[in-house]
């Protein structure tokens, strides 16, 4: 892996250059897939279409570098670092390298989407081929002009040396470079003479997150723009029956209430139906306003009466529905090794355990918003939204218009999580400036925000292994989940491969409470559940819990199977260096370990959590965790992503919950839900093992573990075994404190 | 409608508003400095955190009527050149991630080691257990302020 590379490829599939008219070289390419033989470079940035390409370099005669990066920035920090790797290889200074988010007020555009921990990974090859393609018509333009061949030139920091030692900076010869010929050959960097990846680099709106410069969607503003707010259902299953809005239009900043669904209603109903709308199909009422205020005011002064068109649920009938599907025999089986039937049958002992979780709210701290303005010309859309093409999907699909005449523009996100992947604050933003005939911005309070979500359903597991002579001979995990979690692959992780007789199965309660992806979709809670089993599997084995996990590793490593996505080596890797830098078994008395080792997202983890006990409640300390996900690109950036996923991972842990009674959500804002505070916060300890193996995305996969390490510590402190998150509310504490 | 006077980053407005509106929405909707954010609207987050007369304020929960006369200082005056240590150590640390609650977070610890220049870190986390950050960025501001208040004492 570490010699540099040569590929060849069809690079007119994905690269095109041109000149130009104001200067410098416009270089157009593909991220994620293939542009189209005959489409034309524009001559001026003016007309950067991203239909034709998703991604744009500009090179000026100063030797300046521009990356229109279009992929939207929901903390990742992808708007950084993936143009990072198109600088390494295009070899400049990072100082000369300008990042701009993509003007996507365009004809059309292609795949933009955040989330799944993707981004880099996908990236990794097709942008530093980029950046080398480019380099190399740089150099063999120079070369041109010097009458000698591109082997004889070395190309540096922006600069182009022959072997007389005179220099032509990229700048000097942009304009020639652009009319070559695009190579169809170039050399990647050894990973070791990496200059730039692999650095500490900050993040490229640092300047302007820092001084309040307008950024985010809630910050956008246009000429003559409305505000509005929207009264939703206040339940799930109910819908709007009738209402007085006299009140409200008797505020001065009022300018009208009106009531949209119609339109989301047809699409929900249609054959079009985007996977993306998640969205009641009530009625709902809408308080136009000339600011914020008003329209916050005017929808608490409407009187609203709704009535019921679906079943009013509450948590303890989610809790029966879950328990009576675990309890039954109604299951899809995702995966099937061996006989675990049989092997319970023949068991010495079969340990079965419970575990159960909440239904989890976003909360991003940017609450829900979307801008619109749908005239007869053009449907022009404007925030933040993670799913940008499916958004102007719908919306074509909903107002009856053209998808060409929808623009989507896409700002830095307050905070994404998995919420912005659902568009319904788009739909509705749309469907209301297409009645007012109005630039409208649809803004969410928090109470609508969290109490009209997307959630992470409610899930159970119940986890049953057979030991038979001392060794785990069966292991059979069931899902019980509201609406629907697990996918295919994830009956692949750990510990499938580890153990003879596998088997998992899911089944699902549906219910009208709209669910879906959250940070970490899928495994979120299944670490914790299966993490703190193994600890109790270790512990009935009489087994040193890391040795139990080296031993199950080297089993997937004897027994190798393609299906199995994670690699046994790369997860002893990562346990055997927490258990190294955590002091893993010689801390002191007062100090309670807890271990997870885990697999998803591509990367791999583990993590162990101290915790001491403070007038007789555990807290967490401290967290030391352990990342192999290849090379880090960058990182400040990965150290940022790392901790915000084990601290985040710890707040909801631990404290979060979201209730529902007769279909109401029973928090709607941060004094009725809580979310982790610094006051509550661990120091986080991360390793990162060193090597040369392609990187993977750190948005998600330090999150699911951490529940499992903080369980299992927090059993070494008091003796109970956690099952139930969120944690804190069902420690007891007569038990704590004796 | 009533007119209010304020006194922000050192410019005079009048403002015409709701005696109830929030001076948040005021700045956001009215001023343009729309780098004071919405959150949670009821003092829980820190979010719209500001400076009133040197202290920190929740600009969600001061009405316009009672910020008349005040001296009012928002994320976009707390320096000309956005080098206040502060801003200086959230760069140096990269501190952001979604950004999004970061110019409340600037705000509380610029208004706390202007009072305390020597925090322990008990204080400091005292100081910041106010404002909420979803990204839970909480390590990299605990150590930005560290930064910062070696940069002021
Ligand atoms: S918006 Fe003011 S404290 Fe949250
Ligand atoms: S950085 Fe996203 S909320 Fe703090």
């Amino acid at each position: 892996m570490s010699t540099s590379k040569q590929i060849a490829f069809s690079r007119r599939s994905f690269l095109k250059t041109s000149a130009l008219a104001s200067g410098g070289m416009l270089i157009g390419f593909n991220l994620f897939n293939a542009c189209k033989q005959d489409v034309k470079m524009p001559i001026d940035l003016s007309q950067l279409n991203y239909n034709d390409f998703n991604a744009f370099i500009k090179i000026s005669e100063e030797g300046k570098v521009t990356i229109f990066a279009p992929n939207p920035e929901i903390g990742q920090g992808v708007k950084t670092s993936m143009p990072m790797l198109i600088a390494e290889e295009l070899d400049v200074l990072w100082d000369d390298v300008y990042v701009v988010q993509a003007p996507l007020d365009t004809e059309n555009y292609t795949r933009q989407l955040a989330g799944g921990s993707q981004s880099l990974r996908q990236g990794w090859e097709p942008l530093r081929q980029t950046g080398a393609t480019a380099k190399q018509m740089l150099v063999n333009a120079a070369a041109a002009r010097w009458g000698i061949e591109a082997s004889e030139c070395t190309a540096k920091q922006g600069v182009i040396t022959n072997p007389n030692g005179e220099t032509l900076g990229y700048g000097d010869v942009v304009l020639e470079a652009a009319q070559l010929e695009v190579p169809e050959e170039v050399t990647l960097k050894d990973p070791k003479d990496f200059t730039i990846i692999g650095q500490k680099t900050a993040n490229v709106d640092i300047d302007k997150i820092v001084t309040g410069k307008p950024l985010f969607g809630l910050d956008y503003k246009e000429e003559g723009m409305v505000y509005a707010c929207v009264l939703r259902p206040p339940a799930f299953g109910q819908v709007l029956d009738t209402y007085d809005e006299t009140a409200a239009k008797a505020i001065p900043g009022v300018i009208d209430v009106i009531t949209i669904g119609e339109k989301t209603r047809a699409h929900l109903e249609g054959d079009n139906r985007s996977w993306t709308a998640q969205i009641s199909p009530s009625d709902k009422i809408v308080v136009i306003a000339k600011t914020t205020w008003d329209a916050i005011k005017g929808k608490k002064a409407i009187k609203a009466v709704w009535k019921q068109d679906s079943e009013a649920e509450t948590t303890e009938f989610h809790d029966e529905q879950l328990m009576q599907i675990l309890d039954g025999k109604k299951f899809r089986t995702r995966r099937k090794d061996g006989d675990v039937k049989k092997a319970f049958a023949q068991a010495d002992k079969v340990l079965e355990r419970t575990y159960e979780s909440p239904f989890l709210p976003h909360n991003t701290m940017e609450p829900m918003n979307f801008f619109a303005n749908v005239t007869p010309e053009k449907v022009h859309l404007v925030g933040p939204v993670q799913t940008p093409e499916d958004a102007a999907k719908t919306v074509s699909d909903m107002l009856g218009r053209d998808l060409k005449d929808i623009h989507v523009e896409m700002t830095r996100m307050g905070g994404g999580f998995g919420r912005r992947l659902y568009g319904d604050f788009v739909y509705e933003a749309a469907e209301i400036s297409n009645k007012i005939k109005k630039p409208v911005k649809m803004v969410s309070t928090r109470e609508d925000d969290m109490a009209t979500g997307v959630y992470r359903p409610a899930i159970k597991y119940r986890i049953a292994a057979s030991i038979k002579d001392g060794k785990i001979t069966g292991y059979h995990l069931k899902e019980a989940a509201i609406n629907g979690n697990m996918y295919g692959l994830i009956p692949n992780f750990f510990p499938a491969g580890a153990i003879a007789n596998y088997q998992v199965d899911t089944a699902n309660y549906k219910s009208n409470i709209t669910t879906g992806a959250w940070r970490a979709p899928y495994t979120n809670f299944l670490a914790s559940a299966e993490q703190s089993f193994f600890d109790e599997l270790a512990e009935e084995l009489g087994v040193d819990r890391v040795q139990l996990h080296m031993d199950l590793l080297e089993n997937v490593k004897n027994n190798p199977e393609p299906k199995i996505e994670y690699s046994p080596e790369r997860l002893q890797g990562v346990l055997k260096l927490a258990v190294e830098k955590s002091n893993w078994g010689k801390t002191s008395g007062e100090i309670y370990q807890g271990l997870a080792v885990y697999y998803c997202h591509n990367t791999h983890v583990a993590e162990v959590a101290d915790v001491v006990m403070t007038n007789g409640v555990p807290v967490v300390k401290k967290v030391t965790c352990a990342v192999d996900c290849g090379i880090v690109v960058n990182p400040l950036g990965a150290m940022n992503q790392v901790k915000g996923g084990i601290i985040d991972g710890i707040g909801h842990t631990m404290y979060g919950e979201l209730t529902f009674n007769n279909g109401e959500p029973q928090s709607n804002n941060f004094n009725t839900y809580q979310l982790i505070r610094m006051g509550q916060t661990p120091k986080v300890d991360v390793h990162f093992v060193k090597n040369d193996i392609a990187p993977t995305g750190l948005g998600e996969p330090t999150l699911p573990p951490v529940g499992g390490a903080v369980a299992n510590a927090i059993y070494k402190a008091t003796g109970q075994r956690l099952t139930k998150q969120p944690y804190m509310n069902n420690l007891q504490a007569e038990k704590v404190i004796g | 409608m009533p007119t209010f006077n304020l006194k922000i980053n050192n410019q005079t407005h009048t403002v015409e508003a709701d005696m109830d509106t929030p001076l948040l929405w005021v700045l956001r909707d009215q001023l343009d400095l729309p780098g004071t954010k919405y959150s949670c609207g009821i003092g829980q987050c820190g979010a719209c955190n500001i400076h009133v007369d040197g202290n920190v304020m929740r600009s969600c929960l001061l009405q316009v009527s009672q910020a008349e006369g005040m001296n009012i200082t928002t994320i976009e005056g707390l320096s000309k050149h956005g080098d206040h240590p502060v801003q200086e150590a959230w760069k140096a640390i990269d501190v952001p991630q979604c950004g999004y609650c970061q110019a409340g977070q600037i705000m509380t610890a610029a208004a706390f080691l202007e009072k305390n220049p020597n925090p322990t870190e008990v204080e400091i986390r005292n100081a910041m257990n106010g404002n909420i950050c979803r990204c839970a960025s909480y390590n990299s501001i605990e150590e930005a302020v560290k930064v910062a208040a070696e940069k002021m004492s």
